[in-house]
């Protein structure tokens, strides 16, 4: 997976975004290791206190933690990983129907024609 | 060990009638990879230059690690000048050899090991190199040293953007993380993402310096828009004479 980033926000946001966004998918499964700081820093090439910071930000989310030996982990926990799923679900679906809405599509024919696309 | 690298304060130089730098107070931490970001003639390099010894300012004071400019200060930074300074008829391990001799922080292997995966040979001669791979030698010779503080002036300026990132690439991952680095450039787009803080230097005085996740927080914009902004030339009126 690339690392992306727009010009309008934060860089630690962006990439405490994309490292969510991976253990969601699996890319880092549950409970496995995550790489070192400085590894991550240099594959995103980004400065190494900003990734600290997007670290830190997902260990308050509880989607990692930090051992004092061991580096970071991601959480084994499933339920927090499935509430981090669901809340980039809800992004996509409100994307969804803001892009529809400007096309003139009221919800329910949004609604409508997603369902119809999906079958 | 103070919490401030560098305290700049009420720098000033003036070359006869122009004035380059005008009254800079700048503090910079420990730890940080820091933007010196300007258009040409802002007085980065003089800025640079005054840090490393080479020059004399006309008032203030400079101060790295507590000391004022001078011998000590200079076993502790690592210069990147913004020319190439090497006789052309020098392999890279020749300056190496220069380099072990002259600093006692140099690490001969690290700069080895640098060369190959920036894919240069160090027994090339300098002459034979193109721009770009002389810029990394210069670069391997300045990263492979264990200093406190790196200036960089401009060291991106010359070469294309698959070694602009390599040598981004470079830096991030060979400096010291008690040191910090200072990189001068007006390329702000390319290494805004490595950078710490940015300190904007405009007609010899600083009239920015934030972090650049803090300058995006408050302005919406990335350095380099900003820089585009605050930069901007204005263009002539004409008819208004």
């Amino acid at each position: 997976m690339e690392w992306k980033f727009s010009d309008d926000r934060p860089i630690w946001v962006q990439l405490s975004e994309q490292l969510a966004r991976r253990i969601v998918t699996g890319a880092y499964p549950p409970g496995s290791k995550l790489p070192p700081v400085r590894e991550l820093a240099a594959e995103a090439g980004v400065n190494p206190n900003t990734m600290q910071r997007a670290l830190a930000q997902l260990e308050q989310d509880g989607l990692a933690r930090a051992d004092r030996t061991a580096g970071r982990t991601v959480t084994g926990d499933a339920g927090v990983i499935e509430a981090a799923r669901m809340a980039y679900a809800r992004v996509n679906i409100d994307a969804y129907f803001d892009a529809m809405a400007d096309l003139g599509f009221s919800r329910q024919a949004a609604v409508d024609l997603a369902r119809e696309a999906g079958t | 060990m103070n919490e401030t690298l560098v305290e700049c304060r009420d720098l000033r130089k003036v070359y006869g009638r122009k004035t380059a730098l005008d009254g800079v107070d700048l503090s910079l931490g420990r730890g940080r990879i820091v933007g010196l970001l300007g258009p040409n003639g802002s007085g980065k390099t003089t800025l640079i230059k005054i840090l490393c010894g080479l020059i004399q300012p006309t008032g203030g004071a400079a101060a790295v690690d507590g000391r004022a400019v001078g011998p000590y200060t200079k076993s502790i930074i690592s210069y990147l000048p913004d020319r190439m300074y090497f006789a052309d008829w020098m392999r890279a391990s020749d300056l190496f050899d220069l380099f072990g001799d002259f600093y006692a922080d140099f690490d001969r292997k690290r700069a080895e090991a640098m060369c190959q995966s920036l894919g240069v040979d160090p027994r090339d001669r300098m002459k034979t190199m193109s721009k770009g791979t002389k810029e990394k030698v210069q670069l391997v010779l300045v990263m492979a040293r264990q200093a406190q503080l790196y200036l960089l002036d401009e060291p991106i300026a010359g070469v294309d953007p698959a070694a602009r990132d390599f040598i981004l690439h470079t830096i991030l991952t060979n400096y010291n993380e008690a040191g910090t680095v200072l990189i001068s450039t007006h390329l702000i787009g390319d290494i805004e993402r490595v950078l710490d803080e940015a300190v904007f230097l405009k007609e010899g005085k600083v009239t920015l310096h934030d972090s650049v996740d803090g300058i995006r927080e408050k302005t919406g914009k990335s350095v380099d828009a900003l820089f585009r902004d605050v930069f901007r030339a204005q263009p002539m009126e004409g008819g208004a004479f």
